[in-house]
């Protein structure tokens, strides 16, 4: 079975260690630079989008912007692109960096400004009205508030990054996506599995990891509450479905525009003015619930 | 003293939610604005901390435009209480209460102190320092955020509705805590409310506004109720139905010389005290809360 066969091929301690090349698939070597270009772009994709998404979030403005800017970057067909840039600047990493640069910053940049969007209005005002600047309004009231959103919109970051990088394996980059181009050129079926193999628990694990993050990072708002809550709910004998927790973000990601555009119409902002925050709350409720967020 | 002088807020949508208002607010007493939904009261009340900018005119505190304010440190030295209290979710009560001084340079230490004193202030127990808002009632909720009003201990508090959500039995606790706190510390508090019995039960000075910021009557609780201006006023306080509108019933035999008196829907309510009645006559001055007895001093907010 082709399966176990895959699974064999991965196991063989001699695939793992030394150089690639002449038949050494040399898994830990590919496995450094999947990671490495990953985690240079997952870097400057989090620097870009972070800042850009809280800021979009906080003010309010400039969203519809950055939808669109989003929808081209998603739109943009990966290896079009990534043709181009090879052939504009030479096969070298760069350009694949900045491929996966720009397909990793519209999740990350959905889940600032959604996380932070998703404060409660009344607690930012609030926290305005006695007398916290507005850095200190982002950096202590919507930054821990959006906590899970955040974690969220970097694990779809994460995962897309990570995808994608097979991609870039056709041009003379390594990576896990070389056993999928090389067993497809050399017939070699086993090799191309055990490829989809090791990119899918790849992404399986980091994303594990980072689901924990989540959880983490949510609760701690809320630590006891969240107890109390659990108490209540088994003291009211509800065995039913547990609302989702921290599943939200990297799930819907895609498909955030239409939640936005919803609370666009009950959120304002006019200065300090105060923002009609009983509307937003009415159409954020369910929203909060979705994404597990209290 | 907080003067408002000609004041009026159009919105961004063009909403005239203020139009030409002018009001003193004196130190040292609370003033409660009254009016219907819509009205303007927390537009009127967020032009004092800066939360709402006028489109024209200025509000003065001391004598001070405070548009030539900034408007955090403002911000800081006013207490802000709302509704829906306002607490930060992710901070436990402690540090809810600490926040603003801890803001403002007060070491951790003292602001610590300080908090454990307001909690005992306004009621609640030392036990219920490190919970989380979420594992509080409404009731305590609210008591957390008057404590973090007065945390930097500041001469003017602005109270938006702070007890509209609680039950009617919490909500007479806080209003009788509030005027508790006011005899012992006479701050100058603005207090809003779309609730007459709570504004005269509050107000040294009552406002009734209506839509648009429009000043209709303003006076003690006394002059109002004796004398509503207009027949919004005459209907807003209630002064034709029920409780308010007393008759001396004639069909009760008179005791002695005291006299049985009946509310609007028929129901006794209480008795006329005449001298020499039976029961011994009360102070025919009606009572108001106002701390009276501490004289008004200027440069006092
Ligand atoms: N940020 C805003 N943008 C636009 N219009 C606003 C804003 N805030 C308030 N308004 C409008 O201004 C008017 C007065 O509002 P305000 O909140 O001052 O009334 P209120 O008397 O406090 O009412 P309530 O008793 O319901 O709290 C209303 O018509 C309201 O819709
Ligand atoms: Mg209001």
């Amino acid at each position: 079975m082709i399966f176990v066969q895959a699974i064999a091929w991965i196991l063989d301690g001699g695939h793992w260690v030394g150089r690639a090349g002449a038949g050494n698939p040399a898994i830990l070597q590919r496995l450094g630079e999947t990671l490495g270009i990953s985690v240079i772009s997952v870097a400057i994709a989090v620097v870009i989008a972070v800042p850009l998404g809280v800021l979009i979030g906080h003010t309010g403005r400039g969203r519809l912007v950055a939808i669109l800017a989003s929808n081209v970057a998603r739109a943009l067909p990966t290896l079009g692109l990534l043709s181009i840039l090879l052939l504009l600047i030479g096969i070298n990493a760069v350009p694949i960096a900045i491929v996966l640069v720009l397909l990793g910053i519209p999740p990350m940049l959905a889940g600032a400004y959604a996380g932070v969007e998703a404060v409660n209005r009344d607690t930012i005002d609030a926290a305005r009205a006695v007398g916290m600047t507005e850095w200190q309004i982002v950096v202590r009231v919507e930054l821990p508030l959006a906590a899970s959103l955040l974690v969220g919109g970097f694990r779809a970051t994460v995962l897309q990054v990570i995808a994608t990088t097979t991609v870039a394996s056709a041009f003379a980059f390594g990576g896990f996506g070389i056993y999928l181009i090389n067993g497809l050129a050399q017939n070699d079926f086993v090799q191309m599995l055990a490829g989809a193999i090791l990119v899918t628990v790849l992404c399986l694990l980091i994303d594990g990891a980072l689901a924990v993050v989540q959880r983490l990072v949510a609760p701690r708002a809320f630590p006891a509450a969240r107890r109390i809550r659990l108490r209540r709910r088994r003291a009211a004998g509800h065995s039913g479905p547990r609302p989702s927790r921290g599943r939200g973000p990297s799930r819907k990601v895609c498909s955030h525009e239409e939640d936005l555009q919803r609370r666009d119409r009950g959120h304002r902002r006019d200065g300090g003015d105060r923002p009609d925050a009983r509307r937003v709350r009415q159409l954020e409720e369910p929203e909060r619930r979705r994404i597990g967020w209290r | 003293m907080i003067e408002f002088r000609s004041v009026s807020k159009t919105y961004q949508d063009g909403t005239a939610a203020v139009e030409d208002f002018s009001l003193e607010i004196p130190a040292r007493r609370i003033t409660v604005l009254v009016g219907s939904s819509g009205s303007g009261k927390t537009t009127v009340m967020r032009m004092i901390n800066r939360m709402v900018d006028p489109t024209s005119g200025t509000v003065e505190i001391d004598g001070v435009d405070v548009a030539t304010r900034e408007p955090v440190q403002l911000r800081r030295g006013i207490g802000y209480i709302m509704q829906n209290s306002g607490l930060l979710p992710h901070r436990s009560v402690l540090d809810n209460i600490t926040t603003v001084p801890r803001l403002t340079g007060v070491s951790k230490a003292d602001a610590r102190r300080r908090a454990f004193e307001l909690m005992e202030v306004v009621g609640l127990e030392r036990s219920l320092a490190d919970r989380y808002p979420s594992q509080l009632s409404g009731g305590q909720q609210q008591r957390v955020g008057v404590a973090r009003g007065l945390a930097v201990d500041p001469n003017i508090l602005l109270m938006d509705e702070p007890f509209s959500a609680v039950d009617p039995i919490v909500r007479d606790e806080l209003q009788q805590e509030v005027l508790r706190i006011q005899a012992e510390l006479a701050k100058t508090i603005v207090f809003v409310s779309h609730d007459i019995d709570e504004a005269f039960l509050l107000g040294d000075q009552v406002v009734v506004l209506e839509r648009g910021g429009h000043i209709v009557q303003q006076g003690t609780p006394t002059e109002i109720l004796a004398n509503p201006a207009t027949d919004f006023v005459a209907t807003f306080i209630g002064a034709e139905r029920g409780k308010r509108r007393l008759v001396v019933s004639d069909s009760t035999p008179a005791i002695g010389d005291d006299r049985v008196l009946v509310d609007g829907g028929g129901y006794p309510v209480g008795i006329i005290a005449a001298p020499g009645g039976r029961l011994e006559a009360g102070n025919p001055n009606p009572k108001s809360r106002s701390v009276s007895n501490k004289t008004d001093q200027a440069g006092d907010a």
